[in-house]
């Protein structure tokens, strides 16, 4: 297990590998499609977010306000990844994201930029909801919640430990690409 | 507000906080089937926790709390239209309780009136049967694994597949390889061969009522079943497709007639998260016994 504390440099990312389980603590961001094509038709990032070094959680969380008016997630299970592939590495570079979290890995696009400017894909446990949000120790903030409502908002999470595992590395390998290989090879010995 | 609508939110809570015997210890036998130390074990083990969790809090499984579809055997002469009133008011107070995300869309105008109900939704199949109470089940149906299932038209040239049982393990063990990565697994597939495209789909999701340890009455599809479920833990496509031993937990398949010039294949993909229960209630519509 490699532990990973945001913000996350270059040579930690590149020191990543697929297959490799890893658990993140600090800081990361929702966002999902709105979100993505925002940044990617030329949208600025609201005051506050730096996503220098960050991670982006491919996720719609549930939060609600308690009694004490303080935001708290109570499901966060990763949402389907592919769906951000035409803009993610484009994303990831301009910004500086080091890693996406998600789920179902993505594309040809997105991993030839993790190749290039050093980034990692982290795939976490679909459908989690529940021990994934006890991951989630605090809400620091909301961006756009007015603008694209709450699943879709930017979320600004501090997490602790949240699992997750290494699907597509910074050096062309992806764990889907893999698995699909050796499935369809399987499917025909077994046809 | 009355006994049925009540009881009918009750089998909201539990269907969407708490998987059923059957699917829970397939979880557990998958876990065991799993390499100690592999990613695939360690998936299955947060799978497992977020079972415990979820029923310990009342919180939903997954915060997609899908398709709400109802299936409710009763008696002759019952009265289904204050049945389907009062379902979609307690569909829309087991939201308020949080026990369901709002979760349903206006495929128009894209607008979610928070309520969980309209057009279509919740789905409700009624079934008259000879006995003189009424049973009610229900399945949560999330959009990722909705989204992974599959019709085939037999015969299919690319897959080799002749309108022959061979030809459904075929197309079958496709839809298989094509979902992994991306319908949550270890997956459930509910499978219909024949029917017409409407029919197909619906007997195929029909297959979620049975309980994973049950036995197919036909023998055939028995054996179909058996060895798809064989076949597909052998591809290696593991939990969320990150490889591994367990790439489904059962195979549930039904056939029904279809006219001579068609022959489909419908498959319906169940995630790991499978949402199901049922209730047999009393005269009042209070719940009297628990189905699952
Ligand atoms: S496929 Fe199932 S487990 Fe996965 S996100 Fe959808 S409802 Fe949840």
């Amino acid at each position: 297990m490699t532990n990973l504390t945001t913000p996350l440099t270059e040579e930690q990312v590149r020191s990543l590998k697929v297959g490799d389980p890893a658990s993140i603590s600090g800081v990361i961001f929702t966002g999902r499609d709105a979100v993505h094509k925002y940044l990617y038709e030329g949208g600025e990032l609201p005051e506050g977010v730096c996503l220098e070094g960050g991670v982006i959680y491919h996720c719609g969380p549930v939060v609600v306000k308690d009694d004490k008016g303080v935001w708290r997630v109570t499901a966060a299970g990763p949402t389907t990844s592919i769906r951000e592939e035409p803009y993610q590495a484009d994303i990831m570079k301009k910004f500086g994201v080091r890693g996406v979290i998600g789920k179902g890995g993505m594309g040809a696009k997105t991993l030839d930029g993790c190749n290039e400017n050093g980034n990692v894909y982290l795939h976490a446990i679909g459908g989690a909801a529940q021990v994934l949000a006890e991951h989630i120790v605090k809400v620091r903030n909301v961006y756009f919640l007015e603008e694209f409502g709450s699943p879709e908002a930017i979320w600004e999470l501090e997490v602790d430990q949240f699992p997750a595992v290494v699907t597509m590395d910074s050096h062309g390998q992806s764990l889907h690409d893999k698995v699909a290989a050796d499935s369809q090879a399987a499917l025909e010995d077994n046809l | 507000m009355g006994e049925l609508f009540e009881s009918i939110i009750e089998i909201v809570r539990r269907t969407s906080s708490e998987i059923p015997k059957d699917v829970g210890q397939g979880i557990i036998d998958a876990l065991e089937a799993e390499k100690k130390g592999t990613i695939a074990e360690s998936a299955l083990k947060i799978i497992e926790r977020n079972i415990e969790l979820a029923q310990e809090k009342s919180q939903p499984l997954c915060q997609d709390t899908g398709s709400v579809l109802f299936y409710v055997d009763c008696p002759i002469g019952y009265d289904q239209i204050s049945f389907e009133e009062t379902a979609r008011r307690a569909v829309t107070e087991a939201t308020n309780r949080g026990y369901l995300r709002q979760n349903s869309v206006d495929s128009l105008t894209g607008k979610n009136d928070g309520t969980n109900v309209g057009p279509g939704a919740p789905a409700i199949h009624f079934h008259q049967h000879q006995a003189d109470h009424v049973e009610v089940r229900m399945i949560l149906k999330g959009g990722g694994c909705e989204n992974v299932g599959a019709q085939y038209s037999l015969p299919n040239t690319q897959l080799k597949a002749n309108r022959d049982l061979e030809g459904c393990r075929k197309v079958i063990l496709d839809a298989v390889v094509q979902a992994q990565g991306k319908g949550c697994g270890p997956g459930i597939l509910g499978i219909c061969i024949g029917g017409d495209r409407a029919t197909g789909y619906e007997h195929s999701k029909i297959q979620f009522l049975r309980k994973l340890d049950d036995q197919n009455e036909n023998p055939e599809l028995a054996e179909l079943e058996e060895n798809i479920l064989t076949t597909a833990n052998k591809l290696g496509i593991g939990p969320m497709g990150f490889g591994g031993n367990t790439t489904l937990l059962g195979v549930k398949i039904c056939a029904a007639n279809r006219v001579p010039a068609s022959f489909f294949v419908s498959i319906s993909y169940m995630c790991w998260a499978f949402r199901r229960h049922g209730a047999e209630l009393e005269r009042g519509g209070k719940i009297k016994e628990w189905l699952y």
